[in-house]
């Protein structure tokens, strides 16, 4: 008898679960921020569907109800991922050590 | 093209990039390291997307130039954006997530085919539940984070919004979420289905709105969850592994903060969500403030203080961001190592409007992050100081939370400012903290009140150190 595809996904997601959880406890209190605009901007690969949905059916049918909505996606998952990984870095950018030559 | 297993491998690869992009969040020196692996996660992702689509006509045209205005959108608010005002960006940014998966599910449910998911109206079954999930959480993390949104941008008042039978209302409403998922795939009408994503709309505004302005570190962490959880129901219906790797990461993030968060208040998450919590008390707290007698002093006093002082340890909340005084603090920091005072920053887990949004402003200030510490690194150090500098900081310093019982926040972990030789408080009045509680500290001997704005105040200090 054949596994069902699904139960891979779920194991997949299960085991994610676990990974995130592990891998956040050992993220430092100071990075919270930082983690959570990171996070805000992966999460944003979402545009996968959003591209799948916008650019089925052929060059006639583009602008039917089902593709506009993922290019309304698209424009919002952009700005999204853009947006977090810049901020994410210009946060990072700020996290420095102290300099003995400053003082 | 490219074949459906070489796509997944390459989905794999993302997701790979995206645990090693939380993983450099260990510490600050491989964090930069860490975002540049989500960068080329999410640019594999999307390039491995297009290329298997394989539509290079008007559609690609479309995708490119939405895609660029998007993205100068987004970079434009990144670069312009206020380190105080990272809450409200990235409540702005959890409601974009969530709306985009409404939007995919959407699409994926009035065209099956592109997706492999059947036809219009005979949808498979898995997947219909899976898009319903996916559009319930992401619409409810829209409307949640876009009252989040205003009320961290104080266009919307902060305190709770509470009405008889609230609960009742929103647990009907999930309830009758389960019931319409069910008549959906019974009969795949789309009544059904515009139906949930208009109720998961309604029940993002109820659940938030009763949720006080202080508890927004928890909603913040709380709705970044159900970001990740709508993208990886969205991740199943596509069956696509990146994005179901990715809201796994995503939602226990979120969750993990949520804890956090939860804890550094000692209070339940059901605690917090259920709301309520933070409508002034006044009644309890006015009654017997005007009889104690409160030390106040000025600017040349607090100089005097701390100059003369070997250590000082400097506390920050809220009210720092809120006048942005981190610049002039790191200032008056400055001034006083040169007086061979040694400082150091104390952080309280819950101390301003989300999840480490103190340690960001002081890292804007340019503070090494190496002098600022959390709450059980540094605590026992105030016993040893001579002055603590608490800036904008009230409820967490509060003695009571020791020592009273009967107190809201008793039971929370709080920095022991009082154990310091003498705490200068800035503060603009004698208002008692969100919680609505009379803080303890202000009327004791060793305590000198500032009355002023935090940024103004420390500018002042400035000046008389000098």
């Amino acid at each position: 008898m054949e596994i069902d595809p699904f139960i891979f996904r779920l194991s997949i997601f299960i085991l994610s679960i676990f990974i995130g959880y592990y891998v956040v406890w050992s993220v430092t209190p100071s990075l919270h921020t930082p983690l959570m605009s990171v996070t805000n901007a992966i999460s944003s690969v979402i545009i996968v569907g959003a591209i799948i949905a916008a650019l089925a059916g052929g060059a006639d049918n583009i602008l039917d109800t089902a593709n506009i909505f993922g290019f309304l996606a698209i424009i919002l998952a952009a700005v999204n991922i853009f947006g977090g990984f810049l901020v994410t870095q210009r946060m990072l950018a700020m996290y420095k050590k102290k300099k003995k030559d400053k003082k | 093209m490219i074949s459906a297993n070489l796509l997944a491998v390459f989905y794999l690869i993302s997701g790979v990039l995206f645990i090693l992009a939380l993983r450099g969040l260990s510490s600050p020196e491989t964090s930069r390291q860490g975002n540049l692996f989500g960068i080329i996660g999410m640019a594999i992702a999307i390039g491995v997307t297009i290329i298997s689509v394989g539509n290079f006509s008007t559609g690609f045209l479309y995708l490119m130039v939405l895609m660029l205005i998007g993205g100068s959108i987004g970079a434009f608010i990144s670069f312009k954006i206020p380190m105080t005002a990272m809450p409200e960006l990235v409540a702005g940014f959890h409601s974009l997530v969530g709306l985009a998966a409404v939007f995919v599910a959407i699409s994926a449910f009035l065209n099956p085919e592109v997706f492999n998911l059947g036809s219009p109206s005979n949808i498979k079954i898995a997947s219909l539940i899976e898009m319903s999930l996916g559009a319930a959480i992401g619409a409810i993390t829209f409307t949640g984070s876009i009252i989040a949104f205003l009320k961290l941008r104080g266009i919307m008042s902060g305190s709770p919004i509470t009405f008889f039978g609230q609960h009742y209302i929103n647990l009907f409403l999930g309830l009758s979420l389960a019931g319409l998922i069910f008549y959906l795939c019974k009969t795949q009408a789309d009544t059904w289905f515009w139906t949930i994503i208009f109720i998961s709309f309604l029940l993002g505004v109820l659940l938030i709105i009763p949720i006080g302005g202080a508890d927004m570190p928890v909603v913040i962490s709380m709705l970044n969850s159900y970001s990740g959880w709508a993208a990886a129901g969205i991740g199943f219906t596509l069956e696509n592994t990146a994005l179901i790797i990715t809201g796994a990461l995503v939602g226990s993030s979120g969750a993990i903060l949520s804890y956090i968060m939860c804890k550094g208040m000692n209070r339940s998450f059901f605690n917090v969500i259920l709301g309520g919590w933070g409508a002034t008390d006044q009644s309890s707290s006015n009654k017997s403030k005007e009889q104690k007698p409160v030390k106040s002093g000025n600017a040349d006093d607090a100089a005097f203080l701390m100059k003369n002082a070997s250590s000082v340890i400097i506390v920050p909340g809220y009210g720092m961001a809120v006048a942005q005084a981190q610049h002039a603090l790191r200032e008056m920091v400055d001034a006083l190592k040169k007086n061979g005072v040694k400082v150091t920053y104390a952080i309280h887990p819950v101390a301003g409007r989300m999840p480490g949004h103190m340690n960001v402003l002081l890292a804007e200030a340019n503070v090494p992050y190496d002098e600022v510490f959390e709450l059980e690194e540094i605590n026992n150090d105030f016993a040893n100081c001579d002055v603590a500098y608490v800036i904008g900081a009230n409820d967490v310093t509060n003695p009571v939370a020791k020592s009273d019982p009967q107190s809201p926040i008793y039971g929370m972990p709080i920095l022991d400012v009082e154990k310091s030789k003498s705490v200068l408080f800035v503060k603009r009045s004698l208002s008692p903290g969100y919680a609505g509680i009379d803080n303890d500290l202000f009327y004791r001997d060793n305590t000198l009140m500032l009355f002023a704005d935090a940024k103004k105040m420390t500018e002042e200090i400035i000046k008389s150190l000098d």
